[in-house]
């Protein structure tokens, strides 16, 4: 019999139903990866106890010929979801010993779906940062290093890392600026950032609100869309989920891409951009055009001002979201002499680096003076550059281009850490979705000179997630990557 | 727009942080380098743009007003640092 973690969601669905393994084998099978694979730093709180009792009880539902749509699914959770009875942190020590008493609306509909948790993942602090070095627990260690350890990217790198390394069948992860996609292009996987209000925040511990956006980090194309079908759908205790028909995704895999248009923006292929990232974004056009696809040139002319426009209104929010960690009623309390001083001690022992330096960024821009030429100035280049996209997917239907345009990186990298903003350089290809809210996948495309996986990004119309998927599947298909590492 | 040390303590403040007197000049150096970086946003052309607050079109969805959850005290407390007679304890803040 195959190694049972190297089957994916599709794979381990038929494999239960046709009784070849149990859904506890499943899970133990799981729990012997995540022991071998410790050293990445994937996992800051595991529940395989719990997964078990979990999986004992969907074999009962399987045995009986019932089921949803992941039972007996072992599933990895970013630590940025909240999970009842079960610490949540988002990786920061002004969360340590939190203990969520609800569930948050993605993670319930995925055990509702029957998904087993094998446990919390790691993540950038809050999710803010591109290499999982921001973490409260240390950084993730990419699957794929090998003389040096490389970061495993972020915010999302334990889901991504977790997935490569077959410690999950798939797990969640959440989009800010690239959080999904950007660690997925580094880990070799496949990631699906969906439209803006297509998942619940309710419950996903809040970063920029109006950027933020749950999606499932999964193996291939097809897991991510068995995910995204119990994850996505309107959730009244989000005042900002869409209230729209949510399609089995799962249907658009297969569908004939001939005729579709392809839209490659031009103003992405930078001077300087990466040569081999270049050919592998080269190839990609080139598969798909033999597919029948039609090839066209687009302008995202207001592109160039997406990360400044981003890095002021992500911080912005996030200033705002995390006032509410006053050492008062949770997490981490330092004690002072007055409210303030307490305020104060709490916080300044509970945030690290990056986030002390984003709150502040974001109270600045905020501030009495400066809102107009910073705040709202943003808010209106976020107009001009949706409003890009919504002219250029009048010529075409979906948009290709580079997930990121490095591969991964060592860990502490000087390069990246000297300056404030190289760092967040590295979201070009990403944020400017993410201000847009459109949904976007990213897929490896192949590896680099130093064998590296490098991943290609695909861009959606809103709620057009049908025809990313369709474009990713064909195209994975023709790239023929080799699966996880 | 540089900003001096003075207004990065005023900033520490507002965010409620503190930052040691050693750290200060290291901050002040990279707000400096991020708001010139952010600066550029001064050359798009927005006259006449209206500010995009969020890329949802949908509108808020109504529902009745009344109560849906409630009554449990113990829970919302459960997390809380300091807590007594079923309330949030704070440090003492008047003489």
């Amino acid at each position: 019999m195959t190694e049972l973690t190297k089957l994916t969601i599709a794979q381990a669905k038929k494999g239960l139903k046709n009784k070849e393994f149990s859904a506890v084998e499943l899970v133990e099978a799981y729990a012997t990866k995540m022991n071998k694979g410790k050293k990445y730093n994937a996992y800051v709180c595991e529940t395989v106890e719990q997964a078990l009792e979990q999986a004992k009880q969907s074999q009962m539902r399987l045995d009986r010929g019932e089921g949803g749509n992941l039972e007996g699914i072992p599933l990895g959770i970013k630590d940025l979801f909240c999970t009842k009875d079960i610490a949540t942190t988002a990786c920061s020590n002004i969360l340590k010993g939190f203990v969520p008493p609800y569930e948050s609306t993605v993670t319930k509909k995925l055990l509702d779906a029957g998904a087993n948790f094998l446990g919390k993942l790691n993540l950038d602090e809050f999710a803010m940062g591109g290499s999982n070095e921001t973490s409260a627990f240390g950084p993730v260690v990419n699957p794929w290093s090998k003389d040096v350890p490389l970061v495993a990217g972020g915010s999302s790198g334990g889901s991504a890392a977790a997935v490569a390394a077959e410690m999950c069948a798939g797990a969640t992860g959440t989009d800010t600026g690239g959080s999904i996609r950007q660690p997925s292009a580094y880990c070799g996987v496949t990631g699906i950032k969906p439209t803006y209000g297509r998942c619940s925040r309710y419950g996903i511990i809040a970063f920029a609100s109006s950027l933020d956006q749950a999606g499932p980090i999964a193996k291939d194309v097809r897991d991510c869309a068995i995910m995204l079908n119990s994850m996505a759908g309107y959730d009244a205790k989000d005042s900002t989920s869409a209230n729209v028909a949510v399609p089995d995704f799962e249907r658009f895999l297969g569908d004939d891409i001939k005729g579709m248009k392809i839209g490659i923006p031009k103003e992405y292929r930078v001077d300087g951009l990466n040569k081999e990232i270049a050919a592998y974004w080269d190839k990609a056009a080139e598969m798909l055009k033999a597919r029948g696809a039609e090839i066209v040139e687009i302008s995202l002319p207001n592109t160039k001002y997406a990360l400044a426009t981003y890095y002021i209104i992500a911080p912005a929010e996030a200033s705002a979201n995390l006032s509410r960690y006053d050492g008062l009623r949770f997490g981490n309390r330092v004690d002072g002499n007055t409210l303030d001083e307490m305020y104060i001690n709490s916080r300044s022992a509970g945030f690290g680096k990056e986030v002390k330096k984003r709150i502040m960024v974001g109270t600045y821009v905020l501030s009495a003076g400066y809102y107009d030429a910073y705040y709202l100035k943003a808010q209106k280049v976020r107009r001009l550059i949706r409003d890009d996209f919504i002219k250029a997917f009048e010529k075409c239907d979906v948009i290709l281009t580079p997930t990121s345009p490095v591969a991964a990186f060592p860990i502490g990298d000087k390069s990246m850490q000297d300056d404030p903003i190289t760092m967040w350089l590295n979201d070009i290809f990403t944020v400017s979705v993410s201000l847009a809210g459109l949904p976007a996948m990213s897929l490896p495309i192949g590896l680099n000179e130093q064998g590296l996986p490098l991943g290609i990004q695909i861009i959606g119309k809103a709620f057009d997630e049908g025809a990313v998927l369709k474009t990713g599947f064909a195209l994975e298909q023709d790239v023929n990557f080799g699966g996880a590492k | 727009m540089a900003i001096d040390q003075e207004t990065v303590k005023k900033i520490a403040f507002l965010s409620r942080l503190k930052i040691e007197e050693d750290k200060i000049e290291s901050t002040e150096d990279d707000f400096n380098k991020i708001l010139d970086w952010i600066e550029q946003l001064s050359e798009a052309n927005t006259e006449n743009v209206e500010p995009l607050v969020s890329v949802n079109e949908c509108s808020l969805q109504m529902r009745a007003d009344e109560v849906c959850d409630g009554n449990q005290a113990d829970k919302v407390l459960a997390n809380a640092p300091m807590k007594e007679y079923g309330y949030f304890g704070v440090p003492k803040v008047v003489e």
